[in-house]
Parts: structure tokens; sequence; C-alpha cells
């Protein structure tokens, strides 16, 4: 279950051992077998990036009524004017609130969880791994059902606190097990050994702590703002009248489509590859693999 | 491992409970307590109005007869599409996460940040893209008809695979990553074991390959069935009235109808089944292939 953690962040999550050359296989089926492989892995490429191209094209699309979903011709218009519709820009910021908000405080729970799992073994740390691991496999509408039951036993009122607390309680576990899953295995005697060299436990910290758990932390935090920023049904279920871009796509069904939705959905992704790209980079440049380089054999 | 540092520090003995506390908390308020509420609900009956819902707890388990004779087809209906968009997922996703491990040298990184792009693009956003690939008058639906593989008049949306599809689709990347990470783990050293004794591509696969990625397999299977088997965007965009499956009902009955009992408990009706399946699917793919 929590092997997809291990992959879910940015792209170099992968274990620092490189796969062996492929060996050299002088067998024509294998070469044969490989490019029927490729040209699979190819096409499923394709399959996934398909909705992703129309969407990008129909922020393009000078649509004829109220619904873009037909292609009627190419304008630059709705990218000269991406704010448009003050509900729809309205409707966004809410949801980068709420994903801002929320991402902070699962942050800082699902860390500090992370690190007393990897790096203490104590009386009942399987039960609180299968506790978090438990949250994550309710399917989102019970998730969404349930807290709309005791938020209505409660007699609390539905808005952007709840959505908040609703957010908060599936990013938890991603950010807990994400973390782990890039702490494991780290050689933690080097913050004994900083300390041995006369560092302060602050400096430890800084110096060493830090540098080692930020990019699982960064990775986390990435994982858990998309998360939020994407989740409709747990958002529909608490949202009371308050409206997440999410929300306002899916009345807009009803009403009718504004271009705008595919330019901020096409912005949201540009964003998104250009910080993947920078924690990737930055990864490389200041990334724990100096540190732990001494303990991969 | 982290060894050294757990060792021998009395003083430090209620850290971890002090660090794991917060997070252990949170979740007993935000997800505990709401499944008791909808137990609670699901075992309740409605005393006032439509309007104004007045929930009395009488242990009233007509609420789960009623859920099983009234929305039996959406129920079956669920678990198929699940199962399916599962066993779809897993045909795709194997070659891709194959590839990425083992076949793409340098554009490793290039191609898992691929696979996680879509996440990028809201879901919901993306479930309607693939409406207008789908429609009536789109350009698909023309092709298709012209290459006979679609009768004059025959339609891909609001059809069953339309469903399916957007399924396979939505949760393809649950799939690719986890594989990709049993797949990476592997070492490809015991491949060419296996072709040195002369065995051929697929011997070496099914013998050897495919049992070391079972882990791979299983999680992905559960990562894709569970929210598969729960989601109602997909019936209610790309299906049509004869596609509806649970979550459709749960978010209906909780929602307009706000019938907060029938609705609580279709709920646990669907997690009950979800983790009957899980449980019997992880029993097979242990006993068949691990062991």
């Amino acid at each position: 279950m929590t092997a997809v953690l291990d992959a879910a962040p940015p792209p170099d999550a992968g274990p620092a051992v490189a796969p062996a050359p492929a060996p050299a296989r002088p067998r024509r089926t294998g070469r044969v077998g490989d490019l029927v492989l490729k040209v699979v892995a190819g096409l499923v490429l394709v399959y996934l990036f398909a909705p992703i191209a129309v969407i990008v094209l129909f922020s393009f699309n000078e649509p004829r009524g109220k619904f873009n979903l037909t292609w009627k011709g190419f304008t630059l218009e709705n990218w000269a004017h991406p704010f448009k519709y003050p509900q729809l820009t309205d409707a966004l910021v809410t949801s980068l609130h709420v994903a801002a908000l929320s991402t902070a405080i699962a942050l800082v729970l699902g860390t500090l969880a992370a690190l007393a799992l990897v790096r203490h073994r104590f009386r009942g740390d399987g039960g609180v791994d299968a506790f978090l691991v438990l949250s994550l496999t309710a399917p989102e509408v019970v998730m969404g059902a349930s807290l709309l039951t005791m938020f209505i036993d409660f007699g609390w009122n539905r808005g952007f606190g709840t959505i908040v607390l609703a957010h908060v309680s599936f990013e938890v576990a991603f950010v807990a097990l994400t973390v782990r899953a890039r702490l494991r295995g780290f050689d933690w005697t080097l913050e004994d050994a900083s300390m041995d060299l006369g560092a302060t436990p602050l400096r430890t910290f800084r110096l060493v702590t830090l540098p080692l758990i930020l990019p699982g932390i960064v990775a986390a935090a990435m994982l858990s703002f998309a998360l939020s920023l994407d989740d409709f049904i747990i958002t529909y279920f608490n949202s009371g009248s308050t409206v997440t871009y999410p929300l306002y796509v899916n009345a807009a069904t009803k009403t009718g489509l504004p271009p705008q939705i595919n330019v901020l959905a096409t912005s949201i992704l540009l964003v998104s590859l250009a910080l993947l790209g920078l924690a990737v980079l930055w990864q490389r440049r200041f990334g724990h693999d100096r540190l732990t380089r001494s303990t991969s054999p | 491992m982290a060894g050294t540092a757990r060792s021998g520090r009395r003083s430090r003995a209620f850290t971890p409970y002090l660090l794991v506390l917060p997070a252990v908390a949170y979740l007993a308020v935000f997800f505990v307590v709401p499944m008791w509420s909808l137990l609670r609900t699901s075992l309740s009956e409605n005393t006032g109005s439509v309007f104004l819902p007045t929930l009395e707890f009488n242990w009233n388990f007509t609420n789960y007869t009623d859920a099983f004779s009234d929305f039996h087809d959406q129920i079956v209906r669920s678990f198929v599409y699940g199962g399916l968009a599962t066993l779809i997922c897993l045909v795709l996703a194997y070659p891709l996460a194959y590839v990425i491990a083992f076949k793409s040298g340098r554009y490793k990184n290039f191609l898992l940040g691929l696979v996680i792009v879509p996440f990028f693009v809201t879901f919901l956003v993306r479930t309607l893209a693939w409406k207008t690939i789908l429609a009536d008058d789109g350009w698909l639906v023309d092709v298709l008809g012209k290459v006979g593989m679609l009768p004059s008049e025959g339609r891909l949306l609001s059809t069953s695979w339309a469903v399916v599809g957007g399924l396979v689709y939505n949760f393809l990347p649950f799939m690719v990553l986890p594989l990709y990470v049993s797949l990476e783990k592997l070492d490809p050293r015991l491949i060419e074991a296996a072709r040195d004794l002369y065995s051929g591509s697929w011997r070496a696969f099914r013998k050897v390959i495919l049992p070391l990625s079972m882990p791979g397999v299983l999680a992905g299977s559960l990562l894709v069935f569970i929210p598969a088997a729960g989601d109602f965007i997909n019936a209610q965009y790309l299906g049509g009235t004869q596609n509806t499956m649970i979550g459709n009902v749960i978010e209906k009955q909780f929602l307009v109808v706000k019938d907060y009992p029938a609705a609580a408990a279709l709920s646990f009706v669907l997690m009950a089944l979800i983790l009957a399946a899980v449980l019997a699917y992880t029993w097979a793919l242990g006993t068949e292939d691990l062991v």
C-alpha cells in the first residue's frame, strides 16, 4: 500500500541505485519484444495525455453559446482575459487558500508522525502505521459522507473551515507515509557525529537534520497541495455555500462552461510543471544524495 | 537502518508518542468519530419530515436490508466496473512501468514525471475533456463510424465502456507508480540469470519478474479498485441513466433526497464489500504467487 508513496513525489523518487545497464542481448526475439513493449508504453502515455491536450487546445477555442465543449475556432481572447468571470477567479483563490492552509497543517502533523515512525521503535508503532493506511482506504464518497454526518451531529455550519478540516484528514496520512518513505535508510548517526564534533543541538538540526528531511517534506507538500486542489468529492459534501475551483466547474457544467476554466487549468498545469522542474533541480544540487552516499554500498 | 539512533536513550522513551500524538489525535477526531457518526446514522430512523429530518437511533437494521434490495443493480455495477477498471489498468500500466524501470535509460525521471502530470489538471476538468473526446458529434465517433468499428447511430458517451474508460484513465497513475517501485527494486541480475539458464523472455517474465513484482500489483490494484468502486463522477459525466454506480446513489441520497440513514447504510455496505473484495484478492494473490 505504501509502495506508491515512494514514487508519488517528484520524479527522482527512485532509489539512488541506478539499474545495471541493460545486458547485451543478441537474441532477435528480445529486440522485437523490446520494441513492442516500447510501442505499447508509448500508446499508454498518449492515452494519458489525450485529454490534457484537449484541455490546452480548448483554452484557445472560441465557443458559440455558453458551453466550451465543441471546437469552433481559434482565438487568443480567453488568454487575454483569464479573469473575466470573477466567481471563477474567486473559486480558484478559495481553492488555493484551502490547499495552502490544509497542507501547512498536514505537513506539521504528518512529518512529526513520520519522524517518530522512522527514528524510533515503540510499542504500537505498527498500529499507528496501520491506522494511517486505514484512513486512505475509505472511498472518498464515504469519507465525505461520514464527515458530513459528524458536522451535522455537532451542529457545525459547513464552509471554508470544514473544507480545510476535511482536507487535512486525508492529507495527513499521505504526508506521513511520503516523508517516511523518503527517510528510510538514512544514516542518522550523522547527527551523533555532528554532536560529537561539538555542534549544539540547534546547529545540528539546522546543518544536518533539516537538509536530510527537507526533500521529503517538499515532496509531501507538493503532493498534499495537488490532492487538495484536485479534490471534488469530499469537498462537495462539506462545502456549505463556499465554492472551490472544482465545485465551480461542477456547477458550470449545468449553467455554462466558459473557456476560462481551461485557461486556468492550463495555467495551473504550467506552474506545477515549473515547480516540479525546480524541485528536481534543487534536489540535484542540495539533495540528500551527498549525505546518504556514505551509507550506500 | 536507523537502529543506532533508537538504542538506549531511556529519557526519550516518550518522545515517539509525543511525535505521533498530534496526527493520531487529529485522525481520531476527523476520521474515527465521523465513521462512528455514520454508523449511528445508518442504524437510525427519520422520525421528522423530509425537510426537517429528526434522526432517532433505534437499531434500525431495515436501512441495510433496504440498501441491498433497492440498489442491488448499482452495487453489482460498481463492483463490475471497478474490477474491470482495475484489470485494464493492470494490463496498460505493466508495460509502461516495465519500460520506465528497465528500458528508459536517462529518460527515466522524465517519464515518471509524465505519469504524474495528469494529477495537476483537476480531476473534474480531465473527465469533462473525455466528454468532449467521446461526444456524439466528436471526431472519434466520426472516425470509428467511418472505419466501421461503430455502427451508424452508435455512441461512445453514455455507455458502460465510457464509464470504465474514464475510471481507467483517472486512476491509471495509481497503478503505474507502485508497479514501477516494485520493478525498480528488482535485481536485473536475476533476469540475466534466468536468460543464462536458457529461459525465454516470456518464461523469464512469468517465473521471475511477475512474482517479484507482486507487491506492486497488489498495492496498485487496491489503489485503483477502492476509489474506482466508490466513484460517482465518471458515471455522472460519461455514463447515462443505465450506468449509475453506488457512489451516485450515496451522493443523491445524502445531498438531494437527504435520506441520511439510507445513505449511511449504503456507505457501510460499500465499505464492507470493498473490504471483502480486497481480502479475497490479497488472499488469492498470496497463495498462488507469493508462496
